[in-house]
């Protein structure tokens, strides 16, 4: 016998032969937040939410996403070279630092030598402040947004939605999907919280409304 | 129903990290008179309760998704086997492979070959129960593969030569000073003058591994939860590691307990907000992967699937039981429980700890092999009331207790007192005699409210850990036949 046969076997008969129906799940938890998606209400909330975990969130009109994103780098980096910024490859031109490399599919490990990544979100999740990337060109393949050391996202006001139902609602469940709820962070010594391990030690939002 | 009675074999003996080498008692004694260690857990325990109240706190729904909780996982046990073929065809359709494992011996053999034919001789590890359960660092270690550690606390475990005490934070029994001294003297190349800042310590494991990271080609992990019906698999983490091992080597090996699976992608609305808040007291944690076999271009082109039974099967046939198997491994109940507060995690001998471990490991193992984890517990509750999927875990303490004693083949000096007891209880002069024979006890205890530590064996077993009230000078029956004249 096969161990799979043997193992389904086993759970047959710790089950026994007469099963009881499975009741439905009673969903009576909030489904919906009950807030349009981009409320500005949401729009707070996910900016209270990120900044409660040491993410830092600038806001900016449509018109000036390419600036506030410039901005947002020099403040983070310092005086950088323009290739030390690297871009998902469905970033659309507009919201493009000046020179920034861009993702060609180059091995993963080669993202590591970027200083900063900038990326666009599928959604993000105003109540637990958390950005979904998928995997789609707008977000880049998941090393790009793990290995340079700072993430700048870019949420526009119409992605932001209320609670987690609602996000998980909204991605392809077979992608490769990454949930991102501030920078890379330890609680592993004395159950204290420190931001910056492993992932991107800074996590810069253009929230865009 | 019994797993002995249907053939259902518990997790065999000889491997893994399921049994300790003494019984609870003796090993708590020995951790009680540590006061370092008291007062580490002391301090981790009480900061995680205070974070954890505050989040759950925020959501008013609260009851129903714990219930929702509860009930996804009840639903999902009564179908296991459905759900698990579901997995195994949505992974297999994209371009993973599944493997099935009977038991840890089985599971350590599949990841050994599967790492051998890569031709690399190490790997880096995500935190993983499962693995840790199972050995598998030894069984590799065996096999000329070194496995490290990424997990900050597991690394401190790992380089420490250690065992981890806690599901979330293993390294929860040491403290800043600790682990700086640990880095200190295992890390090659770490900064002298490291100072025992957590944050500086996070730096130090960040630059101990990255180069590990850069060039690993094989990845092992574990899962929090599988879809069935679209084949994704979800890992929870906090510090990035976890991306890093599930997305830059070229192959990864999921190791994963059958009761992992959960039957819809809508499932984890439920478990992503219930697991956050419960285990590290947010209200998400930092990075939470989810994947469905192989993307091409992006992450681990070859995946494989490790389905282990090790004794979940035998615990699945117990109806009463099989709750203790909805666990998700928040590991709120450890920090509630005034037992692991005292004694922390080493005490119970297996990798699962406090209550929850105290209702599975006797279980997966079968209770002969942890006869003494259903007595560690005061049976207070806390755990039932902040578990996220409402295990009844009292409940579950005191059913395995009767499983234990219903095991005995011998009389016990338990047994036979309250055999005796039974007796004198069942006849008015028999329990009149008792009593009068009680009072005498007041002699003993020279007017003390309680009576001495040191009486003579077999009173000491009883005695030696707790007070025993002095008997009053009169009984309620004397009391009332006095006052009533009856």
């Amino acid at each position: 016998m096969t161990a799979r046969e043997e193992v389904l076997g086993r759970i047959r008969r710790a089950l026994g032969e007469d099963r009881a129906e499975v009741p439905e799940i009673a969903r009576d938890y909030r489904l919906t937040d009950g807030r349009d998606p981009g409320d500005p209400a949401l729009l707070d909330l996910l900016t209270d939410r990120l900044e409660d975990y040491k993410a830092t969130v600038v806001r900016c009109a449509p018109a000036d996403i390419g600036g506030a994103v410039t901005t947002a780098l020099r403040t983070a980096l310092g005086e950088h070279s323009p290739g030390d910024v690297v871009v998902a490859p469905g970033l659309p031109a507009e919201w493009r630092p000046d020179g920034a490399a861009e993702d060609d599919g180059r091995p993963a490990v080669a993202l590591a030598d970027h200083a900063a990544t900038v990326t666009g979100v599928s959604v993000a999740v105003a109540e637990t402040g958390t950005l979904i990337l998928d995997g789609s060109p707008l977000c880049g393949r998941r090393a790009l947004s793990l290995l340079p050391d700072c993430l700048v996202c870019v949420v526009e006001a119409a992605q932001v939605v209320g609670g987690v139902p609602e996000g998980l609602a909204k991605v392809d469940a077979v992608a490769p999907l990454t949930l991102i709820s501030g920078p890379s962070a330890t609680s592993d010594i004395e159950l204290e919280r420190v931001e910056g391990v492993h992932g991107p030690r800074t996590l810069i939002v253009v929230l865009v409304a | 129903m019994t797993a002995v009675f249907l053939g259902i074999p518990t997790a065999p003996r000889g491997v893994g990290h399921l049994r300790g080498e003494e019984s609870f008692p003796d090993a708590a004694r020995g951790a009680l008179r540590n006061g370092q260690l008291r007062a580490n857990l002391g301090h981790a325990t009480s900061t995680i309760r205070g974070k954890r109240a505050h989040v759950v706190g925020e959501l008013t729904d609260w009851a129903q998704l714990r219930e929702a909780g509860r009930a996804i996982k009840a639903a999902t046990m009564a179908r296991l086997d459905e759900h698990l073929i579901a997995l195994e065809e949505q992974v297999t359709a994209r371009g993973g492979t599944v493997h099935w494992a009977r038991d840890a011996n089985e599971a350590n053999e599949i990841v050994t070959r599967l790492v051998r034919a890569t031709g690399t001789t190490e790997v880096v590890k995500v935190k993983s129960m499962a693995t840790q359960e199972i050995g598998l660092n030894e069984a590799l270690e065996a096999a000329g593969i070194a496995a490290h550690e990424t997990d900050l606390a597991e690394l401190i475990v790992q380089l420490g030569d250690d065992k981890p005490s806690h599901i979330l934070v293993p390294a929860i029994h040491k403290n800043r000073a600790e682990i700086r001294e640990i880095f200190l003297r295992t890390m090659p190349g770490v900064d002298p003058g490291l100072s025992d800042d957590p944050r500086k310590l996070a730096m130090a494991a960040r630059a101990h591994l990255r180069e590990r990271f850069l060039r690993a080609r094989v990845a092992i992990s574990g899962a929090n939860f599988a879809v069935a019906e679209t084949g994704t698999l979800a890992v929870v983490e906090s510090e990035g590691n976890g991306r890093m091992c599930l997305t830059l080597p070229q192959t990864l090996i999921t190791v994963m307990g059958i009761e992992k699976v959960v039957p819809t992608w809508r499932d984890l609305e439920v478990y992503l907000q219930l697991l956050p808040r419960s285990s590290t007291g947010e209200r998400m944690n930092p990075y939470t992967s989810l994947w469905a076999g192989v993307t091409p271009g992006d992450g681990p082109q070859e995946f494989h699937l490790v389905l282990l039974d090790n004794g979940r099967t035998a615990v699945l046939a117990d109806e009463v039981g099989r709750e203790a198997l909805h666990c998700i491994r928040c590991s709120a109940c450890l920090n509630v429980c005034p037992v692991y507060e005292r004694t922390g995690g080493h005490a119970y001998g297996s990798v699962y700890p406090g209550p929850i471990g105290a209702v599975l490991s006797p279980q997966l193992t079968g209770v002969e092999d942890n006869a003494s984890l259903p007595y560690a517990s005061s049976l207070c509750g806390a755990c039932y009331d902040v578990c996220p999927v409402a295990i009844d875990i009292p409940s579950i303490l005191v059913h395995l207790r009767g499983e234990h004693v219903e095991a005995q083949t011998r009389t016990t000096p338990e047994a036979a007192a309250f055999r005796a007891l039974s007796r004198a209880m069942s006849s008015p002069r028999l329990w009149r005699l008792a009593q009068r024979a009680a009072g005498l006890g007041r002699f003993l205890a020279r007017g003390k409210p309680t009576m001495p530590n040191a009486l003579p064996f077999p009173a000491s077993t009883w005695t030696r850990s707790r007070d025993l009230p002095t008997p009053p000078a009169e009984t309620f029956t004397q009391a009332w036949a006095r006052e009533h004249g009856g």
